[in-house]
């Protein structure tokens, strides 16, 4: 199979589903003759034009709004946020409009748009441009959050999120983009709601999500040479969640442990312990253990950022506490 | 506007007799705003309206029968109960939603506007607004969305002199809101919002503006809250001047339109009769409706 980045396979999404339906459309800063600021959506313009490709003036809760209000009235808006630190800029439109307007009028209306936006640090940009908030989102009723890891996954979701009738926060992760793999020529969507198991094992689950899918799976291959034979599951959905696929390896293994890049405290690594622990509580044969950010700004330095950021060898140790009880 | 009066007197009454849950931000003494504005529009026209909506709703043509089952948290109200007096939508009128959140209609109108717009229609979409929302951000940055693009909303600030408690000249330095629409390239027209016939006639000529494509248009309403801001009434509050007070009393839009001779008595009071035995019967339905199931608290999350 092709391989292709996952910035080419969002932009692929974009490209079929506006080709699919005259309805979708995109609206963000710099998206037009720019590219997007991580050139998602270069080249668009051109085929689509100004009309549907727009760019914005700064003003992210207009740009969210004005997404809110085309969906409301017949339109499938892409609305894109350039980093998702600055989301909190259009809180209102997102978390009290988006999120309410279906279920506040009783069901009358619907709010068909996306909103994507980058996550993430280890770049070196700092507290402003770094942060991970899926948790922001996954604990506002009414959104859906989606969180792809993969060229494949990103693609696929994307093209789903689009055709969703709900509000949809599409999380990003910018350390990703340039990340190549494999997908196919043909037409795909993924269902929402359905974890992807990354990599089989029976000894241990790892749940990790966004760019720590990636350092899980790296870790896993470590692992492996000590004997230690990990399962990766990607939730790919924070909601709707699979619950059923994360129990279900948790009966298998019977250890668990969690990874998300997101600061620990009423983070998203807190919500699926909870899962874990309401779905599988009996089948548990140690503490789960979670490896997540650190409960701080992301800072700049290299060194600095490195040490907020979970990496390979947080992960190993995680898993051979609960494994080997070192 | 007798029947936003009317309507608005019985919620007040309902209101005091512990039948409407929550609060209420009336409309009375603001009926020339909506009823002028909605007047120009069609039924596929959009309004984006306020927490103090009622008027909106009535004059774009709502059910009252549904809206004041809503104000009661009935099963048969606009919104199942869930969204009660400050959350009315009526999507098939074009009625997007009353929103609680100050200026977040703003934004929301320019997508509607944008929509319109997208899929080639001559809609249009009045977004009403109070003064305290034109110093949000919102306001700002819709109106210039609005204006770069040349879209088809129509600006409507209803300027009733208070945002909650705060009084206009504490929190504006201009004199006018309209003359911000200069700082965003679009037409901002002054109007006594008391008059409707004055209301009606310049959101006309915004409204042809809007259709012909040639972009958006501020109006700003000069008008006045009759019953406070939620809870509080205006006349028994220190906040308030009481001679600015009865100044604003006596500009009642109905008298100010009898006046003028735009309608004769015997008219006005057949309309009154009518829109009497109106507002029972929506009294009547609303308090006859069921209560939803409490577990209808789970539904309609997600479409």
């Amino acid at each position: 199979m092709r391989e292709i980045t996952y910035r080419e396979a969002l932009r692929e999404a974009l490209i079929e589903e506006m080709r699919r339906d005259e309805r979708v459309f995109l609206l963000g800063e710099d998206i037009g003759p720019y590219g997007g600021a991580f050139q998602v959506t270069q080249g668009l313009i051109e085929e689509f034009g100004p009309e549907r490709v727009r760019d914005t003036p700064i003003s992210e809760s207009a740009i969210v709004g004005t997404a809110v209000g085309a969906a409301m009235t017949g339109m499938r808006p892409v609305a894109e946020i350039m980093f998702g630190d600055l989301t909190a800029l259009a809180m209102d439109q997102i978390c009290n409009q988006a999120a309410k307007i279906h279920y506040m009028f009783g069901g009358q209306a619907n709010v068909p748009m996306v909103l994507r936006t980058p996550f993430g640090g280890g770049v070196n940009i700092a507290a402003h441009h770094s942060q991970s908030l899926e948790a922001w989102f996954m604990h506002t009723p009414g959104l859906e959050v989606a969180t792809p890891s993969t060229p494949y996954d990103a693609k696929g979701l994307l093209k789903t999120a689009i055709r969703r009738d709900n509000p949809v926060i599409f999380c990003e992760h910018k350390v990703l983009y340039p990340k190549k793999g494999p997908v196919p020529e043909e037409e795909y969507t993924i269902p929402f709601g359905a974890a992807d198991v990354k990599r089989e094992g029976g000894d241990i689950t790892i749940i990790a999500t966004l760019n720590m899918v990636h350092k899980a799976l790296a870790a896993a291959d470590r692992l492996a040479e000590d004997g230690v034979d990990a399962e990766v599951i990607d939730p790919r959905t924070l909601v709707p969640l699979d619950r059923k696929t994360i129990a279900e390896s948790v009966m298998k293994t019977h250890k668990v442990v969690i990874v998300t890049e997101d600061c620990k405290t009423g983070g998203v690594s807190a919500e699926l312990m909870a899962v874990v622990m309401e779905e599988a509580f009996d089948y548990l044969d140690a503490p789960i253990k979670r490896v997540a950010g650190t409960d701080t700004p992301i800072p700049f330095s290299p060194p600095l950022e490195g040490f907020v950021i979970p990496d390979e060898d947080r992960i190993i140790r995680a898993v051979r506490e609960i494994v080997k009880g070192e | 506007m007798v029947k936003i009066r009317f309507f608005e007197d019985k919620a007040y009454e309902l209101f005091s007799q512990n039948m409407i849950p929550g609060t209420l931000h009336l409309y009375a003494g603001e009926e020339a705003v909506a009823a002028g504005v909605c007047g120009n529009l069609r039924i596929d026209d959009y309004i984006t309206s306020t927490h103090r909506g009622h008027g909106h709703c009535i004059a774009k043509g709502g059910d009252l029968k549904r809206m004041m089952a809503e104000l009661m948290g009935k099963k048969t109200g606009y919104c199942k109960g869930k969204g009660g007096s400050m959350h009315i939508a009526d999507m098939s009128i074009g009625i997007l939603g009353a929103v609680g959140i100050v200026g977040a209609g703003l934004p929301i109108a320019v997508g509607a506007g944008l929509s319109a717009k997208l899929r080639g229609t001559d809609q249009v979409c009045a977004c009403f607004f109070g003064d305290g929302a034109a110093n949000n951000g919102t306001f700002g940055e819709s109106l210039n969305m609005a204006a770069i693009w040349k879209l088809p909303v129509i600006f409507v600030c209803e300027n009733n002199l208070y945002a909650m408690s705060v009084p206009y000249s504490t929190a504006f330095a201009v004199k006018n809101i309209a003359d911000r629409a200069a700082g965003y390239g679009m037409p901002g027209i002054v109007v006594d919002g008391m008059d409707v016939v004055e209301v009606y006639r310049a959101t006309r000529e915004a409204v042809e503006r809007a259709r012909r494509g040639e972009g958006p248009t501020l109006i700003e309403c000069k008008t006045y809250r009759w019953r406070g801001h939620s809870r509080l009434k205006a006349h028994e509050s220190k906040l308030y001047d009481p001679k600015e007070y009865e100044i604003w009393r006596r500009k009642d839009p109905i008298n100010i339109f009898r006046e003028r001779g735009y309608i004769e008595d015997e008219m006005l009071n057949k309309i009154e009769e009518e829109v009497a035995s109106e507002i029972e019967e929506a009294v009547r339905f609303a308090v006859e409706s069921p209560f939803p199931e409490p577990e209808e608290a789970l539904d309609d999350v997600y479409a």
